[in-house]
């Protein structure tokens, strides 16, 4: 966006992308009514990695719906590139990466990532351009006139998050994309990530059930805790932004992942 | 296929002794009358050999059927009018005409419902009251009005036939439509897609497997539609008529014959939808 900083503001805070004030929503059910969120306030700023963290009923995929405009809120208000949630999906803000890949088995994987570019009415040539480059971005070049079904679980799934790039949104929400993978495919995609974000600079907002993956990924975790669905930490990574695998390793990634462990333990114990 | 192959002819055999035998005793009375009269008496063979060669048997024999299909297809030029070629084309053409409108219909009333909340809760109940009403007394009431005001021939044969087609495409295709989970609906959202972009690119093509099974459906129906549509107009040509006719006179293998025809005519029709199948969701990774 185009914010001139003006004098004498934080020089190096930019406004927040997302920003989340006071969030309810109660979903009503056949027993009573569910708080899915309760009081959340949040600000998540450009190029920032967040990731939600939290054992399930604890509000992480609800929230990351509200900010996609998939969920009203019932209080609060939450504001998404300066606008409304709604008006941010209408602008075709963000892309979204659900937790299953998505993929229509009657498109090729180039016709599936050039779904919502004809949708959003994007010009044959310039379809086929992003569609090039996109499939580059998450080393898939080659496999444009594959079908999904010729693909492995974890390509599908890298498929999708192209396919939610292709449209160049500032945004990128994900809901646990790797949660259906397994531990090896889902570290190398975690490496591929990082280095996705770190080529575009999008903003990301990416739920998650694993800590080590919430740590190692992100620049701010958000711990959250069910009944009600609140924020019970938010913790700011000190890890560098280059980082090997094997920084997992190292005793200040165990450290945060230790405080990680510590937050949903405090959330869980008035349960 | 060669699996199948074993397990279908036994059946099939079965099907040859059973009706062999039920030959025998539906057919052993007459044969008992024609002998007394003569004031003979039959041995058992003869008895059987009888029964299975009588002119009007209750209960033809297959290979009589058989002998008077092929007679009646390949020893007849199909301009005759004994020709059962010749009458099942007649009655393809209302099949078909009925089949495309049923189709159609179905389909539209299925995004109605789909799509409008008021169609989903009014539509439905009557779409399944249509189907409780025999169509054997709707048949008539459809040619004699559409005579009436002057249309005849063809087309109400095909509004028999759409009748009876319309209703399983119409149930197959609201489940069709609605087959998209909520995921890829939601995704369909998170894109600001329209209505009708979300059922040219998500709705329609889920809905392929719900489409062709109702298809096969609608197909044997419509056959079926056609053939009863026959009925109240006189009888003059088509499989309906040739039923009609064979039982003004008693002709039971001419009934037999064209009641065969009907089910081979319906079996290959199903089987084309079939293979149309097969090769459009494989083509669409669907199956």
């Amino acid at each position: 966006m185009q914010n001139g900083t003006k004098e004498g503001e934080q020089s190096a805070s930019q406004a927040p992308v997302i920003s989340a004030r006071d969030l309810d929503l109660t979903f009503q059910t056949n027993d009573g009514p569910v708080h899915a969120l309760k009081g959340v306030s949040l600000d998540i700023k450009a190029g920032e990695f967040v990731s939600f963290i939290g054992p399930s009923g604890c509000g992480k995929t609800t929230f990351l719906r509200v900010m996609a405009d998939l969920e009203k809120p019932t209080g609060g208000t939450i504001s998404v590139n300066g606008t409304t949630a709604q008006a941010a999906r209408q602008a075709r803000a963000y892309g979204y990466v659900f937790q299953a890949a998505g993929l229509y088995p009657w498109r090729t994987i180039g016709r599936n990532i050039s779904l919502p570019l004809e949708i959003m009415g994007y010009s044959k040539a310039d379809q086929k351009a992003r569609v090039e480059r996109v499939l580059e971005l998450v080393e898939l070049a080659g496999f444009e006139r594959k079908f999904p079904w010729q693909l492995s679980g974890g390509m599908q799934q890298r498929a999708s998050i192209a396919r939610a790039l292709a449209f160049d949104a500032d945004i990128l929400l994900m809901d646990e994309p790797f949660g259906a993978l397994d531990e090896i495919v889902r570290d190398h995609l975690n490496e591929q990530l990082l280095k996705l974000w770190d080529r575009t600079g999008k903003t990301i907002a990416f739920v998650t059930h694993s800590i080590p993956e919430a740590v190692y990924l992100s620049t701010k975790i958000v711990v959250m805790s069910p009944r009600p669905g609140r924020i019970t930490d938010v913790i700011e990574s000190t890890l560098p932004r280059e980082r090997p695998l094997d920084i997992r390793d190292s005793p200040e990634f165990l450290e945060i992942a230790h405080r990680v462990r510590d937050g949903l333990r405090a959330g869980h114990a008035d349960v | 296929m060669r699996r199948a192959f074993v397990p279908v002819m036994t059946v099939v055999i079965a099907i040859f002794a059973i009706w062999y035998v039920a030959a025998i005793f539906l057919n052993a009375a007459w044969a008992h009358d024609k002998a007394k009269r003569a004031d003979v008496t039959l041995s058992t063979s003869e008895l059987i050999a009888d029964t299975w060669s009588q002119e009007k048997p209750k209960l033809p024999a297959p290979h009589q059927v058989g002998a008077e299909i092929y007679k009646t297809t390949f020893a007849k030029k199909i301009t005759s009018k004994r020709s059962l070629v010749y009458h099942s084309w007649i009655t393809l053409g209302p099949t078909f005409l009925g089949f495309a409108l049923g189709t159609v219909l179905g389909t539209l009333l299925a995004v109605g419902i789909v799509y409008n909340r008021t169609m989903d809760m009014s539509v439905m109940p009557w779409v399944i009251a249509s189907q409780t009403i025999p169509i054997i007394a709707i048949a008539p009431m459809v040619i004699l009005v559409l005579n009436a005001i002057g249309i005849s021939g063809l087309l109400p044969k095909a509004i028999v036939s759409m009748y009876l087609s319309f209703f399983p495409v119409v149930v197959g295709m609201v489940k069709g439509l609605r087959s998209p989970d909520l995921m890829q609906l939601d995704q369909m959202r998170t894109w600001n897609a329209s209505s009708a972009q979300t059922f040219w690119r998500l709705r329609l093509p889920s809905s392929m497997p719900y489409f062709f099974t109702s298809l096969k459906i609608a197909m044997a129906a419509s056959l079926v539609g056609a053939i009863v549509s026959e009925l109240p107009t006189g009888a003059v040509a088509g499989l309906g008529a040739r039923l009609l006719a064979g039982s003004y006179y008693g002709q039971t293998i001419q009934i037999w014959s064209a009641l065969i025809m009907a089910a081979t005519l319906a079996a290959c029709l199903v089987g084309i939808i079939g293979i149309l199948q097969r090769v459009i969701l494989r083509r669409m990774g669907m199956a």
